[in-house]
Formats: structure tokens, C-alpha cells, sequence
């Protein structure tokens, strides 16, 4: 088991490749042979994934699963994992198999839409995995391909411009990154995450132009990787690609952007602008307090103004990721984990509504929630599951959504007492839209024509959403699961970085 | 005398047979015999890559140092050598269906390709401006090779002029640095470069590096390029965006370190205005072209740009990236070129990008390789294109040039643009014109091939990093 990040990470591009190379014709066959060969691939990767949970020692604050190669250019193909990014890859393996079963019902390009998917998966956990600057931007980067693919090819009527939007948005942002990147290797002379995790990037306050630059170099480097993020993220003000996306988006790719592809610009603040610019983070910190305080109440608001479910989710999706960015800069090891419990568990609930939403639109073909109304009356396991998951998204006791936000919520008490008041109200704004969104949707009189027909979920569907409520339920009763895996990683992240702070500051006054 | 010959033996090996090849062209049915004469050319090509890729790491030279026989040499040679043989395989059908496979053809491409061959080895500035014409020529003959057509024809004169233009220039730029250096050969130039540099032999230096950013189509002496390529029969085309790139970049590797190596500040900031402007213009420049060869054009002048980003860097690490970047380029455009070559609509050529519209849907496969080339030529990773272009932006970093590197990242994002809107049309677009071409055996597999070399690549480039490496050491000292 020597090589098991790249086996999980490389399996399903291998899938890919067979279906791309060996797969002929377009007819029913070929098209069920396409889902199913994608859904085995996914699944075995999942399956064995799980062997990283039983070898991984939570008490090892490193790297574990290793490998290191040597690469063109005097790079290395380097992989590893340790308690913060282990989970995500889970998280990634776990979820696959779920999207690509709720695609059973796509009938267009079947072909090609399995081997985006497959592709995506191998990018995104290759992010997950990455110990090497480089390889990191190449995985974070390349997986803007089949997403952009997936929403032009497969998206809603305005899926052009969302693509674009989606990529243009992205793109920017990373190639701000791969600068700060560059300047990285100039400082450190290796593209090593383990070795720049323990390189100290000098903090000094520069003069560029003019200006005084506070933290110096840590914090030009922290903006770069900051723009990158904060776009993945999304934060507000640089969300807007986020609804348009996952409003044009297929079901199945909503899925992937919300529960997985969101959580990269998590991780990338918790691999890198934590750890390596301590300085810059905490002189940062209340800005992106009050960034995400204004996201959670703002984007809440804004939700409740949607017509459109997809987007009122989308929606809820920023708000929700507003309290991650808080915990990660509360920087004390309940907001940390309150930020990693919140995107995994975030990563169940929002690709569960997502898939809701799916399931009413396939039958509908509208996302308008004014087309809609007292759906209880004819699917009564559909408003069951429904309502789970709008309770899990406001963040009921006995959910994994509640652990989140109150680990955050913890978090950021204790270091800014403002920002928690102001982000606690959105707990209530989430159970307002969510809530309202919900009576709208299942309950009421069943009056409108349209839906007097309509079926109740079919024996896949359930089979789809089983695992998703499982999960939600089991990390919201057992959150040890997550936190004993994180606890140790996330305590040394965290004396880490307070380390690196009185340090530095007695320095600047040493010095002065 | 005799050892001087052997040096030389491949480049008299490919001049005899050209001209044999001209007598044989006369003698018979004349273009009869076309098909013939261009499949042994490239079959030669082949052999003569193979030859001088096993030539090892000696450095050898002949003629008194007038020619050069080194790693450097040997790598260019065989990058042009290949990228000629594989544009001329896949214009053949192309060639003969329009009515335009003459025997010159193949001919004027040996000529031009002995031209280039002379040109990487040029040990002198007499051997440097030999090779640079007999290519030139070569060139513009095969440009206006569509006589009937006005376009071809202008593309031809107009290349010609400029051509001479900037050979005007160089030569200008060659008898200054004579004079002031009082020799023609590289060495001997660099010999004399020591202490204060006369301001002469600066100005020298200046205009035949203007001659040479002419021939690699650097802006602002770009001028001639999107016209040319727009013009020129499409295989044409292909051969211009491909070995004489190489042949030019190598030439200008070779100048700059070979005769002006000892003041690497003096000619750097030259060659990094060179790259900013032509990086910057290609990209911009392209996103407003409607038609594939013009847009191919400026993507090539903003390659350029990257090519000699590397270049300017001053150190073996940017000869090395600058070659590896060739490499990956010609690649690349080898293979897009194979697919603008299958474009047409009832037997006639169509170059417009409107034309592209949902051609996955009918040609999945194309589609897919043309894809993987776009997003390589963008330089998005995990392509090889990415690598070429993270090699030349290490070097500028390395030599100390990091702004250089910002500006590089900068233009790449907006160069992203346009290769980004012909993948749009081809997913994303609405049915229209329907593309109806055939698609002959040889162009599919290089297209297909060079979109796989895109993806595969990435393990380790094939190997060329090492070569690369050990010919730049040679240049380099």
C-alpha cells in the first residue's frame, strides 16, 4: 500500500481513459455501460480510500502516505496527507458515486459527462493530496476544465455564460496565486509544502511605491493566495460567479461545485495562508471577520428574496462558508475544527439539497418555487427527505450542521465578540429562508395542475439520498469521528501559529 | 579539409539531393512525380533526425570555426528536421487536391530546410546570413506557391519585401560589428568584448538582433505575420509557423551567447522588451481575429514572446527552457496545424472559427485532441504547454528577473482568452455550417498524436529535459 494516494487519486482517470478509448456508439447500451463503469470506478475508489482511515495514526501530526519522486524540472511528485486534508479526500471518494448515480437519468454525451466527472474526481482529490506547490496549482487549476465543460455542455439555458463567468472568475484568481507562488520558490528556494511550512517568510514591513506595507512580504503573498481562495471560496463580495454556476449547472455538477469543489479554497487557507503567513493572517483577521459576518447576513437576506431553489441554495452556500472563513481566522482550535466540521458537513447537506432540488426538477422541469406547493400530499418520502436536510441546514441539534456552526460560532467568540453577534443572527436568517423555502415548496393545498401527477421518489432516488442522511446524522450525534482525526493537526496548526506571533512582534520590537 | 566535410555531410548530403531532386522534377513529368519526390523528402528528414540525433556531445567545428557542429546545433537540427517532415506528410493531400503539389515544392522545403540547418550552426556572421537567406528565399517562393490566388501572391511579395527589409538590417547590423570588432567570427567577436563595449559594435549588435526578431516574428517586427499566414497555402503556413521558428530562435540563442555572451546586461534588456511587446501583442492582439491562421499567427508572435523570455534570462537554465519551449511549441502547432487543414466546406478551405460550431458533436475525437491542444497552447495546466511555459518563467526568476515572469503570467491569462473561444464554439456553440472535409490518415494522427504527447508529456517531457539541458550547457560557458 505504498502507493495508495495515487492509486485512490489516479483510479478514476484510468476509468476515464477506458471509457474514452474503449467505449463505441451512442445507443441505450453503451450509454448504461458509460454510467455504470463510472459508478464501479467511483466506488472502488471509495472503497479503498477507506484503507486510509485505517492506517492513518491521528496522533501523527505530519504527513503520512508519503510518496515522493522526483518530476521534470526539478519539481517532485510529492502526496501526502495529514488530519486536515485526509477527511476532504473521503469526503471527495465519498460523494462521487453519489453524483454520478444521480445522473442516471442524463441522456445526452452520457459518454463524455462520465468521463468530466471522472477526470474531475482524480483533479479534485489530486488537490487534496498535493504536497508541491506545483502539483497543487496543477490540480487546482486543471479541475476548472471539466467543470467548465460540464456546466457549458450540460448546463441550463444560460449556460454559457456562466461557464465563462465560472472560469474567467477562477482563472484570475489562481493566476495571482502561481505568481505568489513564484515568489514563494525565489524566498524559500523549494516548492516543498512541507518544507514551506516551516519556512518563516519574512515579515517585515516593506516600502513599495510609497506605501508601507505592513507584514511585508507575508502579506503580498497572503493577498495573492487570499484572491484565489477567497473566489473558491466563495466570499462575498467576490461570490457572484456562484449562483449564476450552480443555477446553470446540472444537477450532478451543482453537486460536485457546492459539496467538493467549494472546499478547496477552505483547504487552501488552512494549508497555506494559515500556516505560512501567520503574521498576515492575523493583521488580516478582522477583515475577513467582517467579510464573513456581512456574507452570512447579507447572502441570507438575499436568499430569502429567490425565486429560483437552486439559487436560494446557492445562496445559503455562501452564507454557510461565511462561517467557515471565520472559524479558520478565529485561528483557536475550535474554530478550526468548527471550520473543517462545517465543509464536511456542508459538503452532505448542500449536495443532498442540491439532489432535492434535482429530483422535483426532473420531474417539473422548472426550478421556480412558485411552480410548486403542497407536494406532501403526493410525495410524502420526498417532503420527509426534504425536510431532513432543510433541518440540517439550518443547523437542527442532532445534525452535523449544528456542530459546525456552533464549533465556529465557539471559535470566533472568543476572539471577536462583534462579528459572533452579528454571524449568530444568521443562524435564524437560514432558518428563515430555509424554512420558508420549504413551506412553500412541500406544503400547502396540492392546487396547481401541473402537479397532480407528479410521482414520488423512485427506489434509486432513495437509495441515493440513504448515505447523505446517514452521514448527516452520524457526524451530528458522533462528531468525535471528525474531531478525533482533525484534534491533534489542527492543535499543532494552531500552536503553530500563535507560536509564530509573539515571536515575530517581539522581534518588530526588538527592533525598534 | 576532408574532416571539415564530414562535419558538414548531412546539410551536403540534404543540398545534393535537392538539387538532384530538381533535375529528376525537370527531366520527367514534372509534377507527376511531385508525390513521389515530397514522401522521399520526408523520409530523408526522418533519417537524416535520426542521424544527427545520435550524433552524442561532442563539439566539433569546420571551417574554422565558421560552423558548428555542437549538442545545441544537433537539438535545433533534429526539432526542425521532424516538425518539416511531419508538416509536409500531412499537406500532401491537402497540396493535391487544390492542384498545388509541384515538384518544386518539396525541393524549395529541402532548400529551405538546408537554409536552417546552416543557420543553427552558423559559426559566423557569413555562415549566419547564408543560411538565413537560402532559407528566406526558399521561403518566400513557397509562400506565393498558389500563384493564381491574389492573396498567396501578395503574401508572397509582401514577405519578400519585409524579408529584405529586415536582411537589410542585419547585414547593416553584421558590417558594424565588423568593423568595430574587426572580425566575422563569433569567437573572435567575443574575444573582443572585454572591458568597455565601443558604442559601434552596440548599435551593431542592435540591428542584428532587429533582423533576427524579424525572422522569429517578434513585435514590433511582426508586421508581415498574421498577412503571411493568412495568405499562404495552409500547409505553407504550417511549415512557416514551425521549423523556421525554431531555426530562427536558435540562431538568435547562438548569436547572443556565442558572439555577444560577455555582455549578457547589454543585449537582456533588448531581448525583454522583445518578449514583454510581442507576448503582450499576441494576445491582444488575437482575441478580435475571426479567422483560425490569422489567430494563429499572433498566438505564434506571443509564443515567441515566451520563447524569448526564456532567452533573456542570460543563463543556461533559459537556453535550456527556451529550446524545451520550441519543442513543446512545434509540437503544438503541428497538430493544430493538421486540424485547420481538414477544415473545408465543399472541397474549399474554410478558416473562419464561425465554422467550428458544435463540431464535437459530429467529430467527438477531433474535437477532444483540439481541445487538449487549445488548452495547451493557453498554457492551462496539466498540459505540457503549462510546462513550457512554468520552464521559461523559472528562468526568468532564476536570472533575476521576476517582473519579467508577472508580465509573462499576466499575458498568458488574457492569451487564454481566444484559445479558450474556439473550444467554446466547437462545445458550446449553436449548429450551423457544417465542416464536411475528410480527414486523411497521416493529419488524424498527428493531430491526435500531438494532443496525446499534450497529456502524456507530463510525466516527464519525454526525456528532452537532459538533451536540452546538455545543449544549452554547450552555448552557455
Amino acid at each position: 500500500m505504498e502507493n495508495l494516494l495515487s492509486i485512490i487519486t489516479f483510479l478514476p482517470l484510468v476509468a476515464a481513459a477506458i471509457l474514452a478509448l474503449f467505449l463505441r456508439g451512442d445507443d441505450g447500451a453503451a450509454r448504461r455501460n458509460a454510467k455504470w463503469l463510472a459508478l464501479l470506478a467511483t466506488s472502488a475508489t471509495f472503497l479503498i480510500s477507506l484503507f486510509l482511515l485505517t492506517g492513518f495514526d491521528p496522533a501523527d501530526t505530519g504527513f503520512q502516505f508519503v510518496e515522493e519522486y522526483d518530476w521534470i524540472l526539478g519539481l517532485q511528485y510529492k502526496m501526502g496527507v495529514d488530519g486536515i486534508s485526509v477527511l476532504f479526500v473521503l469526503l471527495t471518494t465519498f460523494l462521487m458515486p453519489v453524483t454520478i448515480a444521480a445522473c442516471w437519468d442524463v441522456e445526452v454525451r452520457v459518454k463524455e459527462y462520465m468521463i468530466a466527472f471522472l477526470v474531475l474526481e482524480t483533479l479534485m482529490l489530486g488537490v487534496f493530496c498535493a504536497l508541491d506547490l506545483v502539483l497543487f496549482y496543477l490540480f487546482f487549476e486543471a479541475g476548472l476544465i471539466p467543470m467548465f465543460l460540464i456546466i457549458g455542455i450540460w448546463g441550463g439555458k444560460e449556460r454559457i455564460y456562466a461557464a465563462f463567468k465560472f472560469f474567467l472568475y477562477t482563472f484570475l484568481g489562481s493566476v495571482l496565486m502561481l505568481v505568489a507562488m513564484i515568489a514563494m520558490y525565489l524566498d524559500a528556494g523549494t516548492t516543498d509544502i512541507t518544507q514551506l511550512l516551516r519556512h518563516n517568510f519574512a515579515s517585515e514591513t516593506l516600502n513599495i511605491a510609497g506605501f508601507q506595507v505592513l507584514g511585508g512580504l507575508q502579506t503580498l503573498l497572503f493577498v495573492a493566495f487570499f484572491a484565489s481562495f477567497a473566489v473558491k471560496m466563495p466570499m462575498w463580495p467576490v461570490h457572484t460567479w456562484l449562483p449564476d454556476a450552480h443555477v446553470q449547472a446540472p444537477t450532478a455538477g451543482s453537486v460536485v461545485l457546492a459539496a467538493i469543489l467549494l472546499k478547496m479554497g477552505g483547504y487552501g487557507f488552512l494549508r497555506f495562508s494559515l500556516p505560512m503567513f501567520p503574521v498576515a493572517s492575523d493583521m488580516l483577521a478582522p477583515l475577513v471577520f467582517w467579510l464573513s459576518a456581512i456574507a452570512i447576513v447579507y447572502t441570507s437576506l438575499v436568499a430569502l428574496a429567490q425565486n429560483d431553489m437552486k439559487k436560494l441554495i446557492a445562496y445559503s452556500s455562501v452564507a454557510h462558508m461565511g462561517y467557515v472563513t471565520m472559524g479558520i481566522f478565529a485561528a483557536n482550535r475550535q474554530g478550526v475544527e468548527g471550520a473543517i466540521f462545517q465543509m464536511l458537513s456542508h459538503g452532505f447537506i448542500s449536495g443532498a439539497l442540491f439532489l432535492c432540488v434535482g429530483v422535483i426538477y426532473d420531474r417539473l422541469h422548472t426550478r421556480e418555487i412558485d411552480a410548486y406547493g403542497g407536494l406532501v400530499n403526493r410525495m410524502p418520502a420526498y417532503a420527509l427527505v426534504f425536510m431532513f436536510f432543510t433541518m440540517a441546514n439550518v443547523g437542527l441539534p442532532g445534525t452535523s450542521g449544528f456542530i459546525g456552526e456552533f464549533l465556529t460560532l465557539a471559535g470566533i467568540f472568543q476572539v471577536n465578540t462583534w462579528v459572533a453577534a452579528v454571524a449568530t443572527s444568521g443562524v435564524i436568517l437560514s432558518a428563515a429562508y430555509a424554512l420558508w423555502l420549504y413551506r412553500r415548496v412541500v406544503f400547502g393545498e396540492l392546487i396547481k395542475e401541473s402537479l397532480r401527477s407528479i410521482t414520488d421518489m423512485s427506489a434509486r432516488e432513495k437509495a441515493i439520498f440513504a448515505p447523505l442522511i446517514a452521514m448527516t446524522l452520524l457526524l451530528g450525534i458522533y462528531p468525535s469521528l471528525v474531531t478525533d482525526i482533525t484534534g491533534p493537526s489542527v492543535e499543532n496548526l494552531v500552536t503553530g501559529y500563535q507560536a509564530a506571533l509573539p515571536a515575530v512582534t517581539a522581534a518588530q520590537i526588538a527592533l525598534q | 579539409m576532408i574532416s571539415d566535410f564530414q562535419i558538414v555531410l548531412p546539410e551536403v548530403i540534404l543540398a545534393v539531393c535537392a538539387m538532384a531532386a530538381l533535375m529528376f522534377g525537370v527531366t520527367t513529368g514534372k509534377d507527376k512525380t511531385a508525390s513521389l519526390l515530397l514522401w522521399i523528402t520526408c523520409g530523408l528528414f526522418v533519417l537524416m533526425a535520426a542521424w544527427i540525433g545520435a550524433g552524442g556531445d561532442g563539439v566539433r567545428s569546420a571551417f574554422g570555426g565558421m560552423f558548428i557542429d555542437d549538442p545545441f546545433a544537433r537539438f535545433a537540427k533534429v526539432t526542425i528536421l521532424l516538425s518539416a517532415a511531419a508538416v509536409l506528410a500531412m499537406g500532401r493531400d491537402y497540396m493535391q487536391r487544390r492542384d498545388l503539389l509541384r515538384f518544386e515544392y518539396p525541393v524549395l522545403v529541402a532548400l529551405a530546410v538546408v537554409g536552417m540547418m546552416l543557420m543553427v550552426s552558423a559559426g559566423d556572421l557569413m555562415t549566419l546570413y547564408m543560411g538565413l537567406e537560402l532559407q528566406s528565399l526558399a521561403l518566400y517562393v513557397i509562400a506565393a506557391l498558389r500563384r493564381d490566388s491574389v492573396k498567396s501572391t501578395e503574401a508572397g511579395l509582401k514577405y519578400f519585401m519585409l524579408g529584405a527589409l529586415s536582411s537589410g538590417m542585419l547585414l547593416y547590423g553584421a558590417s558594424l560589428v565588423y568593423g568595430f570588432a574587426g572580425t566575422t567570427l563569433f569567437s573572435g567577436i567575443l574575444s573582443t568584448l572585454s572591458g568597455e563595449v565601443p558604442l559601434g559594435l552596440l548599435f551593431g549588435l542592435v540591428f542584428v538582433l532587429s533582423g533576427l526578431a524579424f525572422k522569429i516574428s517578434a513585435a514590433p517586427f511582426h508586421m508581415w505575420t498574421p498577412d503571411v499566414y493568412e495568405g499562404a497555402p495552409t500547409p505553407v503556413t504550417a511549415f512557416l509557423a514551425t521549423a523556421p521558428k525554431v531555426a530562427a530562435m536558435a540562431l538568435f540563442g547562438r548569436v547572443v551567447h556565442d558572439a555577444f555572451g560577455a555582455i549578457p546586461g547589454d543585449w537582456g534588456q533588448v531581448v525583454a522588451a522583445l518578449a514583454v511587446v510581442s507576448m503582450f501583442l499576441g494576445a491582444v492582439a488575437a482575441i478580435g481575429q475571426r479567422d483560425i491562421k490569422r489567430l494563429m499567427a499572433y498566438s505564434s508572435i506571443s509564443h515567441m514572446g515566451f520563447a524569448l523570455l526564456g532567452l533573456a534570462a542570460g543563463t543556461a537554465g533559459g537556453v535550456q527552457a527556451m529550446l524545451i519551449y520550441m519543442a513543446i511549441y512545434v509540437t503544438m502547432n503541428i497538430g493544430t496545424f493538421a486540424f485547420i487543414l481538414s477544415m473545408e466546406k465543399d472541397g474549399r478551405p474554410v478558416t473562419s472559427i464561425d465554422s467550428l460550431n458544435m463540431y464535437s458533436r459530429r467529430e467527438p475525437l477531433r474535437a477532444l485532441a483540439m481541445l487538449v491542444l487549445m488548452f495547451s497552447l493557453a498554457g492551462v495546466p496539466p498540459t505540457v504547454g503549462f510546462f513550457g511555459k512554468l520552464y521559461v518563467l523559472k528562468a526568468a526568476v532564476d536570472g533575476g528577473m521576476a517582473w519579467l515572469a508577472v508580465l509573462g503570467v499576466v499575458a498568458s491569462v488574457i492569451g487564454a482568452f481566444y484559445y479558450l473561444r474556439i473550444v467554446f464554439y466547437m462545445y458550446f456553440g449553436k449548429d450551423g455550417d457544417r465542416l464536411d472535409g475528410p480527414m486523411p490518415a497521416v493529419q488524424w494522427v498527428l493531430l491526435v498524436g500531438s494532443a496525446a504527447v499534450m497529456l502524456i508529456g507530463i510525466v516527464n517531457l519525454f526525456g528532452i529535459e537532459a538533451t536540452a539541458a546538455v545543449a544549452a550547457q554547450t552555448l552557455v560557458r
